[in-house]
């Protein structure tokens, strides 16, 4: 049989990007999309454009989520960052083509990007049991007292992810908040908005409580402010603001003393470096207890 | 015991299937990636201690196959511990999952060749194995964080000797945080129970860890003392008795070796008259018939308030009663085997020397299987402390019962041992918790529960129960050149 | 065994506020994780093959089948009533339920129901579930239920009370309710363990009920958010053992609420056998308070005689 039929090339499914809130997938509370375009314009997909409504849902399903995220053992957390890692190993070559298109670079470097997202993901599985050792500890009071300092997650965090690295740089903001217990409202890169809303998807099948991360996409200053100026939010990281929007919102954050952490210059170096402790320790809170230890007996030792 | 009595709720046998497990019939030496049999030749046999079957029969390592299994592990701690701590972290990690996947498998294998019952490999033995090794997969990328400096290095080549109460258990102590901070690797797994950490070496295998960075040798005593005394080996980590912990400390006397023992125990377990008295009861039947008792942080000594003597010790003996005896491998079994005809006759020679001085003896009605090696739970009463079984460790499931009056008697009768592994407080009172802990000479305190184990805590004794810690980041300095 | 409250050895106890606050609050206290683990450890028996098929019988004897809605009529409780004598009606092997449950106006529909069965009319009363009204109405409730023929009456404490202290006016008022019994019918005190919050609170009540002439104490109504859960009832079974060792009274146990799969209530059985042991294997010392676990219990049984699993198709809804 030799027919010569035409090959058609196949009509490809494009994917509808959704936000990612409470474990769910919404369309925008608004109705509406933004054109994503690549480095050369060329059209991407429509992502939804993340309206005040949609950061207030994100809000409430962040704080629903809290406290069990944060009452979870940090094995058990770590475990589960832990899964996103094996997730995202899984679906690495979408990932790649998503970051070379929204970063505009070679596959090699792009998969570079995505692999290092990867072990990031695994270096914070790794500090879910050991930052309360390494931050927290006794304290040697004057005094017949125990006295211990733990670290405690802060709350809900609205995370503004950079707008270049949309998905190294993302991933990095992300991580350090939530392997403390937090939970996350995370907008994306306004102009690279497609890896974070495709995370959401690895995220929802990793084991991960519904409501722990949520992502919006749209307008970044649009998004930023109703969740600077929110009263059930604790903490904000600024990183992906520019100068002027930073200033804005960490004034609107003061309103209740919210944990403001200021973008930092290391941000856009690449996200490269060796991450350390900071990231978490911004949003964590340090408790102490005190408790009398006393001594044996009313009248001392007989023995 | 419930299973001799005529309940009318009576437990069918619920054994979990043994074929769950493949068992070859024999094994080899692991070395250098490879099994491999023993230079001379020799064989040993394992049996399932609660049938005498014969498991398998397990390649003995001697002095030649020690040299072999140094030079494997001193040929891989270049590129081992030269890799980045994020690389070393994903091997662990791939092998704490490869655990968790087999774990059934394993607590299967782990009952038949040490006779603990499967209740315990299933929900002790085996979540921790995986666990620890997850803890310490994360530090390999954060020494740096860890408190010992910026850049703390490995040490080299650790031999370690394991016992055989918790064989996977021991190894994964071992092991994980020796190739977390970039150690390579020599083990020597008890002869009564080598089984698990042969499987353990396969489990190597599919997590593709390079060749030579662990390295099995099942075998006596010899092997151990060869392995210790290797001029090649920059770490020593043993647990075990505290006499073969003496020799070794002996042993290595003189040179740059750096050691850590984990050694005997004959633990406090000192409950006051405001005790919540149900969970004491559970802490008590925990703290010393968990392993049948083999267990060297055992709360074995029971010093009980004397105004609540007769109380405790009438709950205590009517929750004896329903402890259940008998296969291992039955999901319904509290106590198991013991783990091999040479430990039953030391417990049975001690608790005969208990009887000879005057302790009183009791054991719920118990009837023991024909074959096997087995010891009928077993409480003294009337102890003092000048009695042997009030200052040997049994290593059974024995329980010495002692009284105090206040507080300071109870710490003074506690720390009068030359072991000071562990100790139990039980009492509502949180400042008579802290006031006890702070004045007892044990390494591990348990306030209102018994035998808690966890990766990030670290474990480890004062005086002869040994030096160093286990566990937490503690735990990481006795593999650092630090 | 011998019943009569007033007989034991802690008389003294209740002859004051202060005497019985200090007797309370003498008793041992309890480690809740301590307490926990006993009963997740204890729910992880494997019950197989002969021995589940025991506790499948008799848990389905134990239940006390139950209706305690707003929409309750005679016509619902008739039905019940029938599946309480005949649980499976394609298998008469198939033991009875030791009551059912319903609202003290739907007593009559349910005796005319069980006539002539072993099955137990029980009511709750004192203005179930709060338990907020006067001492006379509850009492009135009572005795409108006892008249229409209830065999046992289920009754609410007074958590407000209980929690502010006030444990005489608690006692005092299960002293009333037990008299308003009028020794014809047995009398299950509810705590409410939900709203009591802490272990300790439960095992205080569950001392004070039994003082207070309880034949069983009883964990919920099966209406706030958490009900019988193993360790409540675990708590309740070691305070049942150790009045019985002080008094020589026996007291029964009934958990209720959120027991639905038979999974469930063998570890119940589980936690009675390994507490306090086979005197209280038997539907005259341990019930459930349950409505949908008969259902399951049923499948079960019939998934025990074929070897294979039944659906919700081959039981009968009520």
């Amino acid at each position: 049989m030799s027919d010569k039929t035409e090959t058609v090339a196949r009509l490809s499914v494009f994917k509808t990007y959704k936000l990612y809130v409470g474990g769910k997938f919404p369309r925008s509370e608004s109705g509406r999309v933004y054109e994503v375009s690549d480095q050369k314009d060329k059209w991407l997909a429509n992502a939804p454009l993340a309206s005040r409504k949609d950061a207030r849902d994100a809000v409430v399903a962040a704080r629903k989520a809290f406290g069990a995220w944060s009452g979870a053992t940090a094995y058990n957390r770590g475990q589960i960052l832990y899964r996103v890692a094996e997730m995202l190993e899984g679906r690495r070559e979408q990932f790649v083509r998503e970051v070379a298109e929204a970063e505009g670079l070679s596959k090699s470097k792009a998969a570079a990007q995505v692999d290092a997202a990867i072990d990031r993901w695994v270096w914070y599985a790794g500090w879910t049991d050991k930052i309360a050792q390494v931050v927290g500890g006794g304290n040697p009071v004057a005094g017949p007292f125990f006295n211990l300092s733990s670290p405690e997650p802060t709350g809900v965090v609205a995370v503004l992810a950079p707008q270049e690295s949309s998905f190294l740089g993302l991933v990095s903001v992300i991580a350090p908040v939530i392997a403390t217990g937090n939970t996350a409202i995370v907008i994306a890169s306004e102009k690279s908005p497609l890896p974070a809303l495709s995370l959401g998807e690895v995220l929802a099948t990793s084991d991960l409580p519904g409501g722990v991360v949520n992502v919006l996409s749209g307008r970044t200053a649009e998004i930023a402010a109703p969740l600077a100026a929110h009263q059930d939010v604790n903490a904000i990281d600024l990183t992906g603001a520019d100068e002027t929007l930073a200033t804005e919102l960490e004034v609107a954050a003061a309103d209740n003393l919210k944990r403001v952490l200021r973008p930092q210059p290391v941000d856009n170096a690449g996200w490269s470096a060796d991450p350390g402790t900071g990231r978490m320790t911004a949003f964590l809170e340090t408790k102490t207890v005190w408790h009398p230890t006393g001594s044996l007996g009313a009248s001392g030792s007989a023995y | 015991m419930a299973s001799a009595s005529a309940s009318a709720f009576e437990y069918a046998p619920a054994p979990e299937s043994r074929s769950v497990v493949d068992i070859a019939p024999s094994y080899g030496l692991f070395i250098d990636g490879e099994f491999t049999e023993a230079a001379d030749g020799k064989v040993f046999k394992t049996v399932s201690p609660s049938t005498e079957e014969v498991l398998s029969e397990v390649a003995q390592a001697g002095a030649e196959d020690v040299e072999r299994a140094v030079k494997a592990a001193r040929k891989a701690f270049a590129s081992w511990s030269a890799l980045p701590g994020s690389e070393r972290a994903k091997y662990l990690f791939r092998i704490a999952r490869i655990i968790q996947e087999r774990s059934r498998e394993l607590a299967v294998l782990e009952t038949l060749d040490n006779g603990k019952p499967i209740k315990e490999t299933r929900d002790a033995d085996l979540p921790l194995v995986a666990a620890h090794f997850f803890y310490y997969a994360g530090w390999a990328d954060k020494l740096g964080h860890a408190g010992y400096g910026a850049n703390p290095r490995p040490l080299g080549v650790a031999g370690q000797v394991i016992p055989w109460n918790f064989p996977l258990l021991m190894l994964a102590w071992k092991i994980a945080p020796a190739l977390a901070t970039g150690n390579t690797v020599v083990l020597k797994p008890a002869e009564t129970t080598p089984l698990s950490a042969l499987f353990f070496a396969d489990i190597c295998r599919q997590a593709g860890l390079p060749k030579g960075v662990v390295n099995i040798l099942p075998g006596y005593g010899d092997a151990g003392a060869a392995l210790v005394a290797h001029p090649d080996v920059n770490k020593v980590a043993f647990t075990g008795s505290t006499a073969v912990g003496k020799e070794i400390a002996r042993t290595v006397a003189g040179t740059h070796k750096k050691v850590t023992l984990e050694l005997g125990g004959k633990g406090a377990n000192i409950v006051f008259d405001d005790a919540p008295i149900d969970q004491a009861v559970e802490g008590i039947v925990n703290g010393i018939f968990f392993n049948q008792g083999q267990v060297c942080c055992a709360g074995s000594r029971l010093l009980v308030q004397e105004s609540i003597e007769e109380e405790l010790l009438d709950s205590l003996k009517r929750r004896l009663s329903t402890l259940r005896l008998g296969d291992p491998l039955d999901k319904n079994t509290d106590i198991g085997a013991i783990n091999s005809a040479e430990q039953l006759a030391r417990i049975t020679s001690l608790v005969d020397a208990g009887q000879a001085e005057g302790a009183e003896r009791w054991s719920p009605a118990c009837e023991l299987p024909s074959s096997g090696y087995w010891f009928a739970p077993t409480l003294f009463t009337q102890v003092t402390q000048a009695h042997r079984i009030a200052r040997d460790e049994i290593f059974g499931p024995v329980l010495s019962v002692l009284t105090f009056r206040t507080p300071d008697e109870a710490v003074a009768k506690a720390n009068n041992t030359p072991y000071g592994l562990s100790a139990g407080i039980w009492t509502e009172k949180g400042s008579r918790i802290l006031a006890v802990a702070n004045k007892l000479r044990a390494g591990v305190i348990w306030s209102n529960t018994f035998n808690k184990f966890d990766p990030t805590s670290p474990f480890g004794g004062y005086k002869e129960s040994g030096f160093g810690r286990e566990g937490g980041r503690h735990g990481l300095e006795a593999y650092l050149d630090v | 065994m011998p019943t009569a409250p007033t007989a034991h050895a802690l008389t003294d106890v209740t002859s004051s506020d202060s005497s019985l606050r200090r007797f309370l609050h003498g008793l041992p206290g309890v480690d809740a994780v301590g307490l926990e683990a006993r009963a997740a450890s204890l729910g992880t028996r494997s019950i197989k093959t002969t021995a589940k098929a025991y506790a499948i019988d008799l848990a389905i004897s134990m239940v006390d089948l139950t209706t305690l809605e707003g929409a309750d009529t005679p016509g619902k409780v008739r039905a019940l009533g029938a599946k309480a004598v005949h649980p499976d009606p394609t298998d008469r092997t198939t033991p009875a339920t030791a009551a059912v449950c319903v609202y003290p106006d739907m007593v009559p529909a349910a005796k005319e129901a069980v006539a002539g069965s072993t099955v137990k009319v029980a009511s709750v009363a004192t203005a179930f579930p709060a338990g907020r009204a006067a001492l006379d109405v509850k009492l009135a409730d009572v005795r409108d239920a006892v008249s229409a023929g209830a065999d046992e009456i289920d009754m609410v404490i007074d958590r407000g009370a209980f929690l502010a202290g006030h444990y005489l006016k608690v006692h005092d008022e299960i002293t009333a309710v037990k008299e308003a019994c009028g020794g014809s019918a047995r009398l299950k005190v509810i705590f409410e363990t939900g709203e009591l919050s802490t272990y300790d609170n439960i095992r205080r009540a569950s001392w004070l009920g039994m003082l207070a002439g309880a034949d069983f104490i009883k964990t919920s109504t099966g209406k706030v958010a958490v009900n019988a859960t193993p360790a409540n009832t675990l708590l309740m079974l070691e305070a049942v053992r150790d009045f019985r060792a002080q008094t020589g009274v026996q007291v029964g146990v009934k958990p209720a609420g959120g027991i639905r799969t038979s999974k469930d209530a063998i570890k119940f059985l589980v936690l009675v056998n390994e507490t306090v042991g086979e005197d209280w294997l038997d539907n005259h010392w341990f019930r459930f308070g349950a409505s949908s676990l008969l259902n399951d219990l049923l499948m079960q049984r019939q998934k025990l005689a074929t070897g294979r699993y039944s659906g919700p198709d081959y039981v009968t809804v009520d």
